[in-house]
């Protein structure tokens, strides 16, 4: 009998929880990652293009910019934004802070993933472009990049899916995204196993779906990629 | 049409090119044979600037270009020399994210700025002249090695070039399949296009060039007409890759 009394409350408990914590991911987590996500992406394709084109100032502000953002964790980052810039007088709000967090991280990884698939592409297509005329920035624009574009596909659609996840960091500067109200209703009812399974569940419903999203883009750009 | 004076080229310590002088009169076709390393590639790739030579000079048309040790030329200055030339690589390099026909619109749209459909209509021309018209809307990984390379011809002709340059333009494709890219070469060799070709066809070069060149380790060898080559040379070297080549 005690048994059937836990289990009816538990049961209440997630399903009373389920639509909250669904919506915090409707309303923060989605939003944070498709804004991170693109932006990260405007950032990294600037910073692959910086690092290849030959002009040693820009290379080397490409560098440095990957080398710490990618050298330092991700928490303590977002920690230096939200809780370390107030003290030389620049307060961001929780969000903000999140976006430009995740933006400048994912940027410094993507950009990686970017410039390994402009150098992947082979010697032999520069070569055609500039014996058709083309310039450099010609061959880059109409030839190299969307070749590469189509083989950074898969792996930036695997950095997209783990963002999702990552987003939960955000809890920690106090965005109240899916993890951080999940924490919330398990602080209030003390049934924290049960209440990040139903996290859990709730995160790997919006990364299944983006999973067959990334494997639909994949197929259409399939088509014509070089050998 | 093309004159090479005392071409030299070397990477790091290695001297590949050591005095070319050449010349090719318009219309005219130059065969380039010789030995693996002797540097027939890199002559090639000097022509169309994708190598720069270390010393010398190359005219072609009326564009000259002098070369020293760090020289430096402009992107235009080297854009505007390559226009001049066409180049048919062994390995095709067909750009795979564009169909047949865009590969050969491709130059003429962004560098010639002709219209889209003024280099349309000039594509399916020469697709048709190499036999190709009914592949216009696939994509390269969809034909055949001597269909591609066919495509690869086609657009270096777009281009208008005034010399064509191959580079072993058959010797990655399978044997049955040579027959029909050497055809359309010969057809552009009657038709009064001035071509460099790079190859290890000896019938080819009997029967079509105007000039062989014979290259060995940097140097020109021996030159001549196909019959001063073929049958009537006494040079050693020349004797000795022959053999080899009949094999
Ligand atoms: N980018 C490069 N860097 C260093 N050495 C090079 C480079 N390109 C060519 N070489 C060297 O120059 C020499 C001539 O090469 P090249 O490709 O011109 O010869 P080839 O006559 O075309 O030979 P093959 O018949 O094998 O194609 C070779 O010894 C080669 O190793
Ligand atoms: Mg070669």
């Amino acid at each position: 009998m005690v048994l059937d009394e836990r289990a009816e409350r538990i049961i209440g408990i997630l399903s009373d929880s389920f639509f909250p914590i669904l919506k915090a991911g409707l309303y923060f987590t989605v939003p944070l990652t498709l804004i991170t996500f693109t932006l990260g992406l405007i950032l990294a394709f600037f910073t692959a293009i910086a690092r290849i084109s030959g002009i040693k100032p820009l290379v080397a502000i490409a560098k440095f910019y990957v080398w710490i953002f990618r050298g330092t964790p991700l928490l303590v980052q977002l920690f230096i934004l939200f809780y370390g810039l107030p003290s030389v007088g620049i307060t961001l709000d929780p969000f903000p802070a999140a976006v430009l967090g995740f933006t400048l991280n994912k940027g410094a990884y993507s950009s990686e993933i970017i410039r390994a698939a402009i150098l992947s592409t082979p010697k032999g297509q520069w070569e055609a472009a500039y014996s058709i005329g083309m310039t450099r920035a010609q061959a880059m624009r109409r030839i190299i990049l969307p070749q590469a574009i189509r083989v950074s596909v898969p792996p930036l659609g695997n950095s997209f899916i783990s963002l999702v996840k990552d987003t939960s960091l955000a809890a920690t500067i106090t965005v109240t995204e899916m993890f951080q109200k999940g924490q919330q209703v398990a602080a209030a009812t003390y049934e924290p196993l049960w209440l990040y399974i139903e996290v859990a569940f709730i995160y790997l419903m919006f990364s299944t779906v983006l999973s067959y999203a990334q494997s639909m883009l994949e197929r259409r750009f399939d088509r014509s990629v070089a050998k | 049409m093309i004159k090479l004076e005392n071409l030299y080229k070397s990477f790091g310590d290695i001297d590949v090119l050591k005095g070319i002088n050449l010349e090719v009169e318009k219309g005219k076709t130059a065969v380039v044979i010789g030995p693996s390393g002797s540097g027939k590639t890199t002559l090639l790739r000097c022509l169309n600037l994708l190598e720069i030579p270390n010393q010398g000079s190359i005219t072609i048309g009326e564009k000259e270009l002098q070369f020293q040790s760090g020289t430096k030329l402009k992107p235009n200055q080297m854009t505007s020399f390559r226009q001049q030339t066409g180049m048919v690589f062994q390995s095709y390099n067909l750009f795979p994210h564009l169909t047949v026909v865009e590969n050969i619109m491709e130059g003429q749209v962004v560098v010639l700025k002709r219209s889209k459909a003024e280099a349309k209509k000039r594509s399916l021309d020469l697709l048709a002249k190499v036999g190709l018209s009914d592949r216009a809307d696939m994509y390269p990984h969809q034909l055949s090695g001597g269909q591609q390379q066919r495509v690869g011809i086609a657009r270096a002709m777009a281009m208008d070039p005034k010399v064509l340059l191959f580079d072993e333009p058959t010797s990655a494709l399978d044997p049955e399949l040579v027959g029909e890219v050497l055809k359309v070469m010969k057809d552009l060799a009657e038709e009064g296009m001035t071509m460099v070709v790079v190859t290890h066809e000896m019938e080819f070069a009997r029967d079509v060039a105007d000039q062989v060149i014979f290259m060995d380790q940097g140097i020109i060898a021996e030159k001549g007409t196909p019959e001063e080559i073929f049958t009537l040379s006494t040079n050693p070297r020349t004797q000795q890759f022959l053999n080899k080549v009949a094999r």
